[in-house]
């Protein structure tokens, strides 16, 4: 089978409208990128999900990484992407320019040298992502131990995705799953087995190329009309079935679940991580930072992570939100549903 | 030796800044002078333009703050069929900024004004409390060498020309900042060779860009909505170099947002293109330069992916940080 | 969600390797990971997460070979899918 073929036959495709979720924020720009949906029928449609951290980090979130950005004698940490999330009034980005101390990192282990270079200043580090960068953290806590560092904190959102996807399945009417390509690397593709046999649905492990994208479609096309679903994994060469085990040890020696509120989609039982109690001394009062909250009047994006409507039906959708003035989260990130539709629109 | 708030008093010091600095380095018969404003000879249509140059850090690989601060100035003349003859600079220097840095900046500036063929002929300095940045603002004069080009020009079936490889000034300043290593150099450049021989050569030349801040993208989105213009561009036909494409990769950036110092793009008539983009090769720093897309009728930027799909390109919303997810 | 891409190892020195992607030199943690010179790792944030096969393109190859044989199975001539 050669790409064009697969390119051709999902282009004929005429059915009922099959709803597909790429769970990464990464696919989904891979997605944007490569030009997927523009090969793909109107009946083939692609749902972004919630794999974005800046998506569905709540703003209380932010607010209390502003916060602490203006304290006196502190400094906030983050990567990027989180700069320009707002919060329920500034974003990073806007705190800086109003004196906040911020800068942003590559990697976490950065923030060890700056802690230790300036012991007088007190780091809070924008832990967020899932569980491709958790044991990341874990990293990090297992040098600042060593190295005892008392005046570095974490600010933790990190989030797992398993249990985000068994609760997309029970509410939600979701075809199939492109399961995120490197969170699979450390959880590993068995993990999705008890899914695809309990909601009876296709879960294919996919990797960031258009190829390995359209490919995990028409693998999922596949299982549909067959009706056998299973797990595949599309990503061979750096997904195993049981994930990386020296990473997942990691993280579960220094973390354990907790129940996670999800920005535009709400609290899902233990979808969360938090640090286990003998290293809470490296939190920044993580848990204060997850209000529950509304989304602003207007916003739909409840609607358009859960992929039940596409952003463009959002009656705020370019007109009082846009990548300018974000109302929802999905328009800030350069990965949410609404951002990459607005560019694309 | 450090520049500390007596340089910008007026008085000794600053006048020992001026000639030990700036008239060694910029020499030229009407800035020796020394009157308070220049006065030039030109021809009767000129082009006048002006930008102001802040860049962390001031010194990289292929450049610093004084070249790129020339560059931008003398492109941005050329761009309107100009030819670079007279440049301003001022200097807005904090205190502690290093006068053998300050030397430096001055001495790339001489040389691109010359490689350009312009005389930088006024000047000003200030010295501002703070931690030793230098910022600069230079004005430029053309003459105008050939009328009509213009951003609101492009016309249906006109074909798009880059002058080389995309992203190269963004990765250079990026990977000194974040301490990555490689050999990638800024392509800070002055452009004037490219354009005078696409002018000389009667080249059909409706509009040029230099592509700067926000990328090509954001240029090509400028052409399409001046010129009321759909801009079709192929992804397979970009000129990015594989190592700029590894450091985008893994920094999750997009070399059509990057910005470069030394890159055109000319929207020429049909019939040249082909011999403009074999002018371009020929020029200096147009080695690399290659017809990415065409002009056609409707509206908005559209690129044909190397994946075979097709999609919109906007322009940069905000900044383009590296980002992990 | 993760941005991660391949890198070559040119260089170990304790946890912390010195990994080539496309000509440019990264610093990458390997603690999470068996890695050791000349492996490729994937690289997310400044850690390797996983020691990778150095050919995607083997990968494609296999993926659209084994369309193939998910084909086969749609028309029930080929054998019984993983």
């Amino acid at each position: 089978m050669t790409l064009e073929q697969v390119k051709k036959e999902l282009k004929g495709y005429k059915g009922r409208t099959i709803k597909i979720m790429e769970v990464c924020g990464t696919h989904t720009a891979s997605i944007f990128k490569a030009g997927i949906r523009s090969i793909l029928p109107a009946e083939i449609r692609l749902i972004s999900g919630p794999g974005c951290p800046v998506c569905v980090t709540p703003s209380a979130y932010i607010d209390k990484l502003v916060e602490y950005s203006l304290k006196e004698n502190h400094q906030v940490l983050t990567f990027g992407d989180m700069m320009k999330v707002r919060g329920s009034e500034y974003s990073l980005t806007q705190a800086k320019a109003l004196g906040g101390q911020i800068s942003y990192l590559y990697s976490p282990l950065q923030s060890l040298a700056l802690a230790k270079q300036n012991p007088q200043t007190n780091y809070i580090f924008a832990a967020v992502g899932f569980e491709t960068t958790a044991p990341l953290y874990a990293i990090l806590l297992e040098e600042m131990e060593k190295e005892g560092i008392r005046n570095l904190k974490l600010l933790i959102a990190v989030k797992t995705i398993v249990p985000a996807l068994s609760y997309l399945c029970e509410k939600e009417e979701i075809d199939g799953f492109l399961c995120p390509g490197h969170v699979s690397v450390i959880i590993g593709s068995k993990i999705y087995e008890p899914l695809a046999k309990k909601y009876q649905k296709p879960f294919v492990v996919t990797g960031f190329e258009g190829e390995h994208i359209l490919a995990s479609i028409y693998e999922i096309m596949t299982q549909l009309s067959t009706e056998e679903y299973r797990v595949k994994n599309l990503y061979t060469s750096a997904v195993k079935e049981e994930g990386n085990e020296k990473a997942f040890g990691a993280i579960m020696k220094y973390f354990e679940p907790c129940d996670a509120y999800w920005r535009g989609i709400g609290t899902i039982p233990g979808s969360g991580l938090r640090l286990r109690e003998e290293f809470l001394k490296y939190d920044a009062g993580s848990e204060e930072a997850f209000a529950e909250e509304t989304l602003p009047k207007g916003c739909s994006c409840t609607d358009v992570i859960l992929g039940r409507i596409q952003p463009i039906e959002c009656p705020a959708f370019g007109k009082r939100c846009t990548p300018m003035d974000a109302l929802g989260p999905c328009m800030v990130s350069s990965e949410g549903a609404c951002g990459i539709w607005y560019k694309n629109r | 030796m450090h520049i500390d708030m007596s340089y910008g008093s007026g008085g000794k010091q600053t006048t020992s800044l001026i000639n030990e600095v700036f008239v060694k380095h910029f020499s030229n018969p009407v800035l020796q002078k020394m009157e308070d404003s220049a006065v030039l000879t030109v021809k009767e249509k000129i082009a006048f333009t002006t930008d102001s140059f802040v860049v962390t850090p001031m010194f990289f690989k292929g450049g610093d703050i004084g070249k790129v601060a020339v560059c931008g100035t003398v492109n941005d003349l050329l761009m309107m069929g100009a030819n670079p003859k007279y440049l301003t600079a001022g200097f807005i220097i904090e205190e502690g900024a290093s006068l053998t840095d300050l030397e430096h900046i001055a001495a790339s500036m001489a040389a691109a004004a010359k490689e350009a063929g312009a005389q930088i002929v006024a000047g000003d300095t200030k010295v501002i409390e703070g931690k030793g940045g230098i910022y600069i603002n230079t004005a430029g004069i053309g003459e105008i060498e050939r009328e009509g080009i213009s951003i609101s020009a492009c016309k249906e079936g006109d074909i798009i020309l880059l002058s080389g490889n995309l992203g190269e000034h963004h990765t250079a300043i990026m990977s000194h900042r974040m301490e990555i290593e490689n050999d990638i150099k800024s392509d800070c450049a002055p452009l004037k060779e490219i354009v005078m021989n696409l002018i000389m050569a009667g080249i059909d030349i409706h509009c040029m860009r230099d592509v700067t801040r926000g990328g090509l993208a954001t240029v090509l989105n400028e052409v399409s909505a001046s010129s009321s213009c759909k801009v079709e561009i192929e992804e397979r036909a970009l000129p990015v170099s594989p190592q700029v494409k590894g450091f985008c990769d893994i920094l999750g950036l997009d070399p059509l947002y990057m910005a470069n110092e030394g890159k055109l793009i000319a929207v020429v008539a049909q019939k040249d293109a082909k011999r403009a983009l074999q002018i371009m090769k020929e020029s200096r720093y147009g080695e690399n330069a290659a017809v990415i897309g065409t002009i056609q009728a409707g509206s908005k930027v559209v690129m044909t992916t190397a994946f075979g799909g097709s999609r919109v390109i906007d322009v940069l919303y905000g900044e383009g940080l590296p980002r992990i997810c | 969600m993760c941005v991660a891409i391949p890198g070559k190892i040119i260089e170990i020195h304790g946890d912390t390797a010195k990994a080539d992607i496309m000509g440019n030199i990264f610093e990458a943690n390997i603690s999470l990971v068996d890695a050791k010179l000349g492996d490729y790792i994937l690289i997310h944030a400044g850690f390797a997460i996983e020691v990778v096969q150095t050919e995607t393109a083997q990968e494609m190859i296999d993926i659209f070979a084994e369309l193939d044989e998910v084909i086969r199975n749609d028309t029930g001539a080929g054998k019984e899918g993983a």
